[in-house]
């Protein structure tokens, strides 16, 4: 397997530009997601979802204007990956999360299960849709389209450990020049999800940025699901029986 | 610059990271506000205010750079006895004619040049008739290389004095009461630019439209550069004053203009009356001394690259072929003309006026009163459409059945469809490859231009009157099944050749005496050693950091213009940290990273022997080499048409008094009186806010490349205005709803933001509030919306003759506009008050 | 720190972006999801009641649960595929066998559970190898209580707050759902006199449908608000009424056929409630962002943060 590959997206540099969003469709197809105004300040497309793989959030406060791109996060322990029945969903070489939609059957069962709210069925096609780090162009030694095109760098692709590296530098770097509210987000493998390979400087809380301030891979908790619906399983069977025997 | 300059923005994140200190200055709050140290909202309009306070603060304070100040610039030069200041008049300069709302500028001469300048200019005033202003650009007729000078900047005359007193009431106080910044703000901008610049440090000046779309536009930047001048700023690695250009091409199209007034290089266009033959057309257009002291083989070099063989010495070089101004023949003196009837056809190429021009109506109403009208463009814009669906249509004032134009839409070729250069904000020529095939009948402009002219010349008779136009060489090799030219032939004819037919390496190169062809002086040498010098791709690995073989830069390939200021006047970089370009003793030479913009031998030391021409009569110390006296020109004898220093008047709708002068707007600026172009009055209750019109990152210009891509529009894909909660309460807006905005001109409607990134301004005693126009949208496209400049009125700038599209009166209302002829009672309701 | 500007944001308790979700609501839709839930569960009871009933020798009653086991696998099937995005491709779930999905794990389930009860069923009809036919009812006694519980799994496996804290309770509201509804069919399918154990199913069902959904609504506090507000609240409390009333109405019917009829209708009304309640509290819960935001953000202010022990790096909390 090839060095985990990810992204550092840093929102202290991001000029909302939008180019990583446009980049993205281009290079992937991705349909438009419909021409709707927001009013949510220049925030037009809302989310990501089945049309909108790289989304940037405009967040407008007193005397500053945050924005943020957004994308999967390629978890360590992704709860789509784990959740999905055909394995549509597979993990690749370079520890990336991908869908391969010639074998994905539109179950849905992904979409509730991403705890960031990123993969999304399209209703269109039937078939479910996230940013696929550009695994075409990973495996053809390019790097993602949205990063290729951003102009400040704010996206950073690259090997995870060396984003991480860069990222704590930058954090510390933002700290000595006053900008306290920097903080890291996603990238520790403590976290609920086993660390994400899209991880994020934030200048605010991330639920600010419509992000989960602490999500967990559901599956976590799969095998205390097991033994309860086990137990509800066993309960039925024996609630059955007993009526029977209470009878003859 | 972050909204519009994204790609080019990130050198200013990279400057940042590295301590650079950046100020955003504009009335909106944009991704560019965002992304810098501290932003200050102003006043639309209201810049020279601004700079003219921080000139000020720089002069009082004794913080110029007074060395560079006074070796490099004209501070020391004394100024005849008849110039009288805005200070003596009240806000005019000697030489007004209320009559015709013209200066005569020979006043504002050098000491000593009066007389000379006014012989020249016929009397002063005509210069001013037929857009004079370019043709002079900054080479004023008769200006002398050695005016008298005062090196001591005592003399009340000299240009020192002159400013310390034209400045002097530009206080903080003033900058607080008319653009609405705070002294303490005012303080903090003074001593970040001061105590960034100097010997060891530069501080640069970016601006785009937003200092450039006033009546005062030209103003706003030589306000600019006398400050950057003053702090040393210019010539010089980190300084100058960038002007972000617009279209991808722009830059290119002012160069081998597409503007009616100049020739190719900078090169005034002949004026019919005051313009006999090539002689007298090269003595009144500029000084002897500088480089413009050449222009005889710039514009032969032209003529012969144009007319060839035909051009000969004996027949001024076919300079006769040259058509001629007659007078101000502008984009909005056209469309004026098309709606009076004057104007029968009209060539759109790559333009949507319909929307992007100012007085939309007024395109509209000029555009249905034509013959013929041809639009080439990539897609079927609302100019090629205006018959079809213009908002006069609903309105009832015009009728499809009743306009007689006969249109002709010719699909056009996009960029990544054909091959050729781009040169861009900072002179940059870049060479693009043809990506693919322009599908259908799209064709590239050159081979629209190109076989156009073919098909003329077939049907060419032997008649004098045909001459011109037969003469033109018109010989590019053809390529492919369309036949197309070839644009590398093309370049190369504007790189220019020499007497041996080779493309010639350097502009020193090009005579007067027509053996050397060359189609655009400043170009010269694009295509030196027969090869295509833009398509140069070295990695700036492979180089010096600055990059000269990365495309190639006019002129002569340099990256920094007057780069010789970058030294002391011994030829010393002014500090290590700054070393750019310098005096190389051992070799008799100037050296650096970059093409010394100067002869690479003349030594500092040089002094012109008397009668010395051009470059000759410039001493060793003069880095400016385009003026006529070698200087960085802090006041302006000739060459503008209002007034040779920057002074603050209110834009031409104001709900603002101007406090500084009882002269309320730019007294040059061009107005016209028409039932089809009706102004706001000033200071009317009727109009009581501002509002400005600017662009969007997701969009572009009037929308025609933007609103027809999906994956642009879902970005932003409905018009909308941008206003503070206090003026959303005072009007009754809500967020996401709907607002009307309205002018003399017309009422659009438009969804609503509310947004604390607009603040209202406080202003001395009142508050203005500010309203915030993208203006991408049309009534065409995957989405459609009303035209933001059918709310601006047709009032130029003298100089340039750009429309004041950044700052306006207007009014609004909550909800959307009314329609049909409902929508004409609401207007005429508002006209009369 | 700069003052925040949440304008848009109703609920000043905590922030969000613009009030928009921060997880995606279930795509599935109605009424193919919470039919299929029903169906599921009830064909799961019926197959264990079929096996019992086989086994105590109450033959007309097995006979029709058979019959319902058969039914509830086969119309849920059709339901399921319906809801797929891609029907076409319904056989990639069984593409491979994923115990990390309870998707897959009730695929598979359903699957085998939907071929015993086809079994079981067709050759009670037919009569043809009756051996095998109860030995493949038998089978479905196993797979059945699976296929009743399995679906509690795949709901609270997602990220959506009120499925997912509901991980203990939500397996009990569905088997005893599961119960009342096999029971509450049987007693519409069976004559009075042969579907005395039906009654009682369903009546214990009702009980423990009951409860397990009381004691959800009290335990799972800010998760469980869903489940009591709006359309899924409405849902939720017509239920309730409908089970209990169900459950009463079948202790008392006596020998009224209609009252035993209108009491199995009731009972399946109230099941069919509870899956289409549960659903519809999952997307309001899905779609306000507090649910997902408050409870995470509390556990970040204790300083109880998520990790996932065993599967990553030693976490920093068990
Ligand atoms: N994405 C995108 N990029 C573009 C274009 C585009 O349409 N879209 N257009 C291209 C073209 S043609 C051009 S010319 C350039 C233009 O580039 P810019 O000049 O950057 O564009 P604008 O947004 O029109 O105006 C810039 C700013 O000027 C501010 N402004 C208005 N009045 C004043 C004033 O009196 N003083 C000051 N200080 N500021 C003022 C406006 O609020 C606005 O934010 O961009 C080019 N790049
Ligand atoms: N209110 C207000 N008005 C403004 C401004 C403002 O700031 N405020 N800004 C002004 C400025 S700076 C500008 S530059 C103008 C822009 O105004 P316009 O130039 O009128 O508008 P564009 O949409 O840029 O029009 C260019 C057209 O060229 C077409 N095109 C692109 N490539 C080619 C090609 O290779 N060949 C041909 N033939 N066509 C091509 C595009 O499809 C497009 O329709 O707007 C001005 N108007
Ligand atoms: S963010 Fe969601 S969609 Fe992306 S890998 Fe993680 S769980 Fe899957
Ligand atoms: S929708 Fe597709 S990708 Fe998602 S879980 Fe189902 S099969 Fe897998
Ligand atoms: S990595 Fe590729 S697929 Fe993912 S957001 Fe970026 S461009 Fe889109
Ligand atoms: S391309 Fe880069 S700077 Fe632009 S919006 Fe995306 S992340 Fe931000
Ligand atoms: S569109 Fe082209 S010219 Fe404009 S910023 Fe992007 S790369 Fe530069
Ligand atoms: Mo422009």
């Amino acid at each position: 397997m090839a060095e985990r590959m990810g992204f550092f997206t840093d929102t202290s540099i991001c000029i909302g530009c939008k180019a990583c969003e446009v980049a993205c469709k281009e290079w992937n197809d991705v349909p438009d997601d419909g021409f709707v105004f927001r009013a949510t300040s220049y925030d037009n497309t809302g989310a990501l979802g089945a049309d909108t793989w790289r989304h940037v959030a405009f967040i407008e406060q007193d005397g500053r204007w945050l924005m943020s791109s957004d994308v999967c996060k390629h978890c360590t322990h992704a709860a789509c990956l784990d959740v999905c029945p055909t394995g549509a969903l597979f993990r690749t070489e370079f520890d990336t999360v991908v869908v391969q939609s010639d074998v994905c059957n539109g179950c849905g069962y992904c979409v509730p299960a991403c705890p960031y709210g990123v993969i999304d069925r399209r209703e269109r096609d039937g078939r479910a849709w996230k940013c696929t780090l550009c695994y075409d162009r990973l495996r053809g030694g390019l790097e993602p389209a949205c990063a290729k095109a951003c102009p400040t760098d704010s996206i950073r692709f690259g090997p995870l450990d060396e984003l991480r590296a860069r990222a704590a530098e930058r954090v510390e770097r933002l700290h000595a020049d006053g900008v306290t509210e920097a903080r890291l987000y996603g990238e520790s493998p403590d976290n609920g999800v086993g660390g994400t390979g899209a991880f994020f400087l934030l200048l605010d809380e991330p639920e600010t940025y419509g992000l989960p301030p602490d999500p967990v891979v559901t599956t976590r908790d799969l095998p205390a699901m097991w033994r309860w619906a086990g137990g509800a399983a066993l309960a039925l069977a024996a609630g059955v029986a007993a009526c029977f025997l209470r009878r003859t | 610059m972050a909204e519009c300059h994204p790609v080019g923005f990130q050198w200013v994140m990279e400057a940042r990271l590295r301590g650079a200190k950046v100020f955003h200055i504009d009335p909106r709050f944009s991704r560019t506000s965002a992304a810098v140290d501290r932003y200050l909202p102003i006043r639309a309009g209201s810049d020279i205010v601004l700079l003219g306070a921080l000139i000020n603060h720089v002069l009082t304070h004794g913080l110029d750079f007074r060395e560079y100040v006074l070796a490099y610039t004209n501070a020391a030069t004394i100024i005849n006895a008849e110039f009288l200041d805005t200070e003596d008049l009240d806000g005019l300069f000697s030489g007004y004619d209320p009559e015709t709302g013209r200066y005569d500028p020979s006043s504002w001469a050098y000491e000593g040049d009066v007389e000379q300048v006014r012989t020249l200019s016929e009397g002063g005033l005509a210069h001013a008739q037929a857009a004079g202003s370019d043709s002079y650009g900054a080479r004023g007729p008769g200006a002398s290389a050695r005016p008298p000078a005062d090196p001591t900047l005592r003399h009340p005359r000299c240009v020192y004095q002159i400013l310390r007193r034209h400045f002097s009431r530009y206080t903080p106080e003033r900058v607080e009461e008319l653009c609405g910044i705070s002294r303490e703000r005012f303080a903090e901008l003074a001593e970040a630019i001061t105590a960034s610049s100097g010997r060891e440090r530069t501080t640069a000046w970016v601006y785009s439209v937003g200092w450039t779309q006033h009546t005062t536009g030209v103003q706003f930047i030589r306000a600019a550069s006398i400050l950057q001048l003053l702090l040393g700023n210019m010539g010089r690695p980190g300084g100058g004053i960038l002007s972000l250009r617009g279209h991808a091409n722009i830059q290119g199209s002012t160069d081998v203009p597409t503007l009616f007034n100049l020739l190719p290089g900078y090169i005034a266009m002949p004026n019919a009356h005051r313009h006999a033959g090539l002689n007298d057309y090269l003595e009144r257009e500029g000084a002897d001394t500088g480089f413009w002291g050449n222009r005889r083989a710039y514009t032969v070099s032209l003529l012969k690259a144009w007319w060839g063989e035909a051009a000969t010495e004996e027949n001024d070089f076919c300079f006769g072929h040259l058509p001629r101004l007659t007078g101000d023949h502008g984009h909005y003196a056209t469309v004026m003309g098309q709606i009076d009837g004057t104007v029968k056809g009209y060539f759109v190429i790559g333009e949507n006026p319909a929307v992007g021009s100012a007085n939309g109506r007024a395109q509209r109403l000029g555009l249905a009163n034509l013959d013929w009208l041809v639009v080439r463009d990539l897609t079927l814009v609302e100019t090629a459409t205006f018959w079809q669906d213009a908002p006069e249509i609903e309105t009832g004032e015009l009728r499809t059945e009743e306009i007689g134009t006969e249109v002709f839409f010719l699909p056009a070729a996009s960029h990544v469809e054909k091959e050729g250069t781009f040169t861009n904000t900072q002179r940059l020529l870049q060479w693009r490859e043809k990506a693919l095939d322009p599908p259908g009948d799209c064709r590239s402009d050159l081979w629209f231009f190109y076989h156009l002219g073919r098909r003329i010349r077939d049907r060419l008779t032997d008649d004098e009157i045909d001459r011109p136009v037969r003469e033109l060489t018109w010989d590019y090799p053809e390529e492919g099944p369309y036949r197309d030219p070839s644009a590398e032939a093309v370049l190369r004819e504007i790189g220019g050749t020499g007497p041996d037919g080779r493309a010639l390496s350097h502009l020193g190169r090009l005579r007067p005496d027509g053996s050397t062809r060359c189609g655009c002086w400043i170009y010269c040498g694009v295509y030196a050693d027969e090869v295509n010098q833009a398509a140069r791709r070295r990695p700036r690995e492979e180089q010096s950091w600055v990059a000269p073989e990365w495309g190639w830069a006019w002129p002569a390939n340099r990256r920094i213009l007057y780069n010789r200021a970058s030294a002391d006047p011994e030829g010393r970089p002014w500090s290590e940290r700054k070393r750019y370009v310098w005096w190389d003793q051992a070799r008799g030479a100037w050296t650096g990273p970059d093409v010394p913009d100067f002869e690479e031998d003349k030594p500092p030391d040089y002094d012109p022997p008397e009668g010395a021409k051009a470059e000759a009569a410039l001493r060793g110390t003069d880095p400016f080499i385009m003026q006529s006296d070698g200087k960085g020109w802090l006041y302006v004898p000739s060459g503008l048409s209002d007034g040779p220093l920057p002074v603050h008047y209110e834009p031409h709708e104001s709900p603002v008094r101007n406090t500084l002068y009882r002269t309320q707007a730019n007294p040059a600026r061009r107005i016209f009186h028409r039932p089809d172009n009706p102004y706001n009055p000033p200071l009317s209750p009727r109009f009581p806010y501002v509002f400005t019109t600017s662009r969007l990152t997701e969009h572009h210009t009037a929308g025609g490349m933007s609103r027809t891509l999906p994956y642009l529009t879902e970005l932003q894909p409905e018009p909308f205005c941008e206003v503070s909660p206090q003026l959303a309460a005072e009007v009754g807006l809500v967020n996401g709803g709907w607002a009307t905005i309205v002018t003399a001109r017309a009422a659009v409607e438009m969804r609503v933001l509310v947004t604390e990134r607009v603040r209202p301004l406080r202003l001395r005693g009142t508050t203005v509030h500010q309203v915030v126009l993208p203006y991408h949208w049309g009534y065409r496209g995957l989405v459609t919306g009303d035209v933001v400049n059918d709310l601006i009125p047709f009032v130029l700038d003298p100089n340039v003759f750009i429309q004041e599209s950044k700052s306006g009166t207007c009014d609004v209302l909550p909800g959307r506009r009314p329609r049909g002829t409902a929508l004409l009672e609401l207007i005429e309701r508002y006209r009369h008050g | 720190m700069p003052k925040r500007r949440d304008e848009m944001v109703p609920d000043a308790g905590f922030r969000s972006y613009y009030g928009q979700p921060v997880i995606k609501a279930p795509v599935w839709h109605e009424p193919h999801m919470p039919v299929y839930l029903y169906l599921g569960g009830m064909s799961g009871a019926a197959s264990m009641i079929a096996a019992m009933a086989r086994v105590t020798g109450h033959d007309r009653l097995a006979l029709a649960a058979r019959m319902a086991a058969a039914a509830g696998a086969g119309v849920g099937s059709v339901f399921l595929i319906t809801e797929l995005g891609r029907p076409e491709r319904f056989l990639n779930m069984l593409r491979l066998f994923k115990p990390s999905s309870p998707m897959s794990v009730g695929s598979w389930t359903l699957a085998a559970h939907g071929g015993l009860t086809a079994i079981g069923a067709a050759s009670a009809v037919t009569g043809v190898l009756p051996a095998i036919g109860d030995a493949a009812t038998a089978a479905s006694a196993v797979t059945g209580p699976v296929m009743a519980a399995y679906t509690a799994v795949l709901l609270a496996d997602t990220a959506v707050p009120a499925w997912h804290e509901a991980m203990r309770e939500l397996p009990f509201l569905f088997t005893g759902s599961a119960l009342a509804s096999a029971g509450a069919a049987l007693m519409l399918t069976t004559p009075r006199t042969a579907a005395g154990p039906a009654r009682a199913v369903a009546v214990a069902g009702a009980a423990a449908e009951t409860a397990a959904g009381m004691l959800m609504a009290r335990r799972l506090g800010l998760a469980g608000e869903p489940y009591r507000l709006g359309r899924a609240g409405r849902l939720m409390r017509a239920s309730r009424m409908l089970t209990l009333g169900g459950g009463l109405l079948a202790t008392m019917a006596g020998r009224s056929r209609a009252l035993t009829a209108l009491s199995g209708l009731a009972i399946t009304a109230g099941a069919l409630c509870t899956r289409f309640g549960v659903l519809e509290a999952g997307r309001a819960s899905a779609a306000d962002p507090k649910y997902t935001v408050v409870p995470q953000r509390r556990r970040v202010a204790a300083g109880d943060l998520a990790s996932v022990p065993g599967r990553c790096r030693p976490a920093t909390k068990p």
